[in-house]
């Protein structure tokens, strides 16, 4: 249950590896060395996620079994990972994503339709068993990780982009739906964040750190806000962008 | 969606309608894995009268009052009646509840559940202590009357616990015989913590109720200044010549509520205002007055006169915090007043008491000391590392905060403050043994179900404090 200050007794990463996610799940967990559950594809990283959790002072750690794509393990995996939290899931973070190969996936394979299983199928499918959950517990939060890349696509990498608008989009939908039911979702919405996901890319400009994401996102969770931009100048950013005429917005490089 | 007065933690349950006590039965018997809990008012502050997933009982709708017998000064009645109607129905008849917190929209079941205590803790003891049997609908055994001599430790584990043991349907309560419903108050006004604490030890075995209010902006030297106030009920000699017919004396009747705005500015309560209000509220008071008559409305309940008054801190709520410590501990009284203080958490007044000897009851929150209670905005950045610190501090002293004004309690802290917690869970484990009672309180203190919880090793930064809303 998550108390008056915001602090939680439990959290569910959803894509448990992910560096935003255990970032965001490390400064949930440490005021009350909180229960952690892992939910991912790859036990090894898991494992070195869940260490990493541990130094940060999470209370209990636990991993269960993940994958975006196998949407009908998704109600199950929720399940379980209540149960293994021995009780209320007070946050689930919905942190698994791929980015793809945009020029390659463009030429050819099932990489573009990967990107669209993964970041959008799964996450609607997810978002639903989690919101089923909070539902029955009659409070909790969602904590979806979308993108600026949604937005507004671009040219530069509209397969993930547009999986990305997609979630965003399922998921202001998903908060209206739970309104009055004591859940709530959060739609977290980083700019170019340099870590893991972005490694060996030019970073854009007003880009962002995973700790910087977690901080925002813990303190939006305490405001209970509905969306939040990071870095914040991003939401007045795009707000300009999105009416650029196409011909200038098709030119933005990646 | 329901929640507790200070709005802070809400959940989404079933709300089930008994429409006399008697339903309560099936209603337990009904609920879903997800338990039930009973529910008063919701003036508890936090999360005790909630249940997110669960049910939800109102007990507001048993609101009849059963019998009254004069001559033995008893009433019985359904758990639901509030302490409002009952002095609406009782006080003309020359009756005063024993023990009345400071608001009278409370019911009788939620005052057993929390225990509760007022003014006059250190003469008459808590709300419990008044109680003389009570009928309870536990899941475990069924139909249950209960009293503190025939059954004490499923009569004591009831009271203070929570709701956690079962379902109050009625109780029988003992009244205090007043001959007016006025009260006649006597008045200090104090520099400083040590003269608060030596005017307050001094004079309050004289007086049935006492009470300090402590300006929380009066740093330095000025530490701790407060109005001290003691009161009695009046007699008929202490009025008017012209009041003193029965029907005037004992006329109760506090005027309709004024309702607060529906919607107030998050940073109405600035530091600023706060100050301004409690430098003229402090000099206004005499540096010393008595024998002023007043209504006892305004004297127990004077937040009573606005309706909905928690709205005032804006949609994120507000805390209060309330903790008592053993006399011996008066330096850790200063440092804990020190820090919130210094916090400059805006916050009007602090309300300082002295308890009494503590009852019986394992999680009964009086035990003998100090205890102090104020508000708190929770929009202070910083807040939870601060509370914290004081808890550790608090319990460390042998004290413990107040459970039905908590939200916020870091769970490993419980059991050193209740030490009798483990003997209270046995007690509940034979009235619940299915553990179909159940809250969001004790969700998020798994330790009141008997789950261990770990201390945390990473210490949430306390200071300094900064409102995030600016
Ligand atoms: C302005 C204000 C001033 C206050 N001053 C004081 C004070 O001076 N002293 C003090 O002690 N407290 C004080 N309180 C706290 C308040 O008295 C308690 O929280 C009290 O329990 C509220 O009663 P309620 O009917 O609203 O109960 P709720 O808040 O609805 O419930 C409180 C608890 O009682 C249980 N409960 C309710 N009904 C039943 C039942 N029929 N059977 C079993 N359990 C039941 C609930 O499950 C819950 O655990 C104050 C609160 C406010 C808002
Ligand atoms: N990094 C950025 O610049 C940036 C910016 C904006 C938004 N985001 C979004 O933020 C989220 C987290 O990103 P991140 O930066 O933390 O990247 P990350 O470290 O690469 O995390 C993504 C995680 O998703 C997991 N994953 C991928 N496919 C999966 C599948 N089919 N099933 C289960 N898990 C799967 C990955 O684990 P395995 O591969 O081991 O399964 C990985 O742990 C993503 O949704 C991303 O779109 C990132």
């Amino acid at each position: 249950m998550r108390d008056a200050l915001g602090s939680v007794g439990s959290v569910l990463v959803l894509g448990g590896a992910s560096e935003i996610g255990v970032a965001i799940a490390s400064l949930l967990a440490a005021p009350r060395s909180a229960t952690v559950v892992l939910a991912g594809r790859h036990g090894d990283s898991l494992a070195e996620a869940a260490a990493t959790l541990e130094r940060a002072g999470a209370g209990r750690v636990e991993t269960v079994r993940f994958d975006a794509a196998d949407v009908a393990s998704h109600d199950e995996v929720i399940d379980s990972a209540a149960r293994t939290a021995g009780g209320d899931l007070d946050v689930i973070v919905v942190a698994f994503g791929v980015l793809g190969d945009q020029q390659a996936d463009e030429a050819g394979g099932d990489g573009a339709v990967r990107v669209a299983t993964v970041n959008y199928v799964g996450a609607v499918s997810a978002g639903l068993a989690a919101a089923r959950q909070l539902r029955r517990q009659g409070h909790g939060c969602i904590v979806a990780l979308s993108s600026v890349a949604g937005e507004r696509v671009r040219r530069a990498n509209f397969i993930y982009g547009s999986s990305k608008a997609g979630m965003d989009g399922f998921f202001q939908g998903l908060s209206d739906s739970l309104a009055g039911s004591g859940a709530s979702v959060l739609i977290v919405r980083p700019g170019f964040v340099r870590g893991r996901m972005t490694r060996g890319m030019k970073p854009a400009p007003l880009s962002t750190t995973p700790e910087a994401v977690a901080e925002a996102t813990v303190k939006a969770l305490r405001g209970r806000s509905a969306v939040v931009w990071v870095p914040k100048p991003l939401r007045v950013v795009m707000a300009v962008m999105r009416h650029l005429p196409r011909e200038a917005w098709r030119r933005i490089p990646s | 969606m329901l929640s507790g007065w200070g709005r802070t933690s809400p959940s989404s349950a079933r709300l089930r309608t008994p429409s006399k006590s008697a339903d309560v039965e099936h209603l337990v018997r009904e609920a879903g894995e997800r338990g039930l809990i009973a529910r008063g008012l919701g003036r508890s502050y936090g999360d005790a009268a909630q249940n997110g997933g669960g049910d939800v009982v109102d007990m507001t709708s048993c609101d009849r009052i059963v019998d009254i017998d004069l001559q033995a000064g008893t009433v019985t009645v359904e758990a639901g009646v509030s302490l409002d109607w009952l002095m609406r129905a009782l006080v003309p008849l020359g009756f005063w509840p024993a023990v009345s917190p400071g608001t009278r929209y409370v019911t009788v079941g939620g005052a057993i559940g929390s225990d509760v205590h007022g003014k006059g803790h250190h003469r008459d003891g808590t709300f419990g202590s008044h109680v003389l049997s009570m009928d309870v609908y536990a899941p475990g055994p069924g139909h249950l009357t209960l009293t503190p001599d025939g059954t004490p430790e499923e009569f004591w584990a009831t009271t203070g616990g929570m709701g956690l043991t079962g379902i109050v349907e009625r109780a029988t309560l003992e009244m205090l015989p007043v001959e007016t419903a006025s009260v006649r108050v006597d008045s200090q006004r104090t520099a400083d913590l040590d003269s608060t604490m030596a005017v307050m030890s001094e004079r309050d075995a004289h007086y049935r109720y006492s009470v300090a209010w402590i300006d929380c902006l009066a740093r330095g030297a000025s530490l701790g200044r407060s109005i001290v106030e003691f009161g009695e009920h009046a007699t008929l000699g202490d009025l008017p010549a012209r009041e003193r017919s029965p029907d005037r004396a004992l006329r109760f009747g506090p005027s309709r509520q004024v309702a607060a705005p529906p919607w107030v500015p998050s940073g109405l309560l600035n530091r600023w205002s706060v100050a301004a209000f409690n430098e003229m509220w402090y000099r206004k008071a005499p540096a010393r007055s008595s024998g002023h008559v007043v209504a006892a409305s305004s004297f127990f309940h004077p937040l009573d006169a606005v309706d909905g008054w928690n709205r005032i801190y804006g949609k994120r709520g507000f805390l209060q915090y309330q903790f008592v410590l053993p006399y011996a501990q008066g330096d850790v009284l200063r440092a804990v007043i020190e820090k919130l203080v210094n916090a400059r958490a805006a916050s009007f007044l602090a309300v300082l008491k002295r308890f009494g000897p503590a009852n019986p009851a394992p999680l009964s929150f009086p035990r003998e000391g100090w205890t102090l209670a104020l508000d708190l905005p929770v929009s202070f950045a910083g807040l939870d590392g601060q509370l914290d610190e004081l808890d550790e501090m608090i319990a460390s002293a042998g004290g413990r905060v107040y459970l039905a004004k908590d939200s916020r309690l870091r769970p490993d802290l419980l059991e050193a403050m209740y030490p009798r917690l483990g003997e209270w869970r046995q007690i509940r484990e034979r009235l619940d043994p299915q553990g179909v009672m159940r809250s969001d309180l004790m969700r998020r203190l798994p330790a009141l179900a008997g789950h261990a919880t770990k201390r945390p090793t990473a210490r949430t930064p306390g200071f300094p404090l900064q409102s995030e809303d600016t």
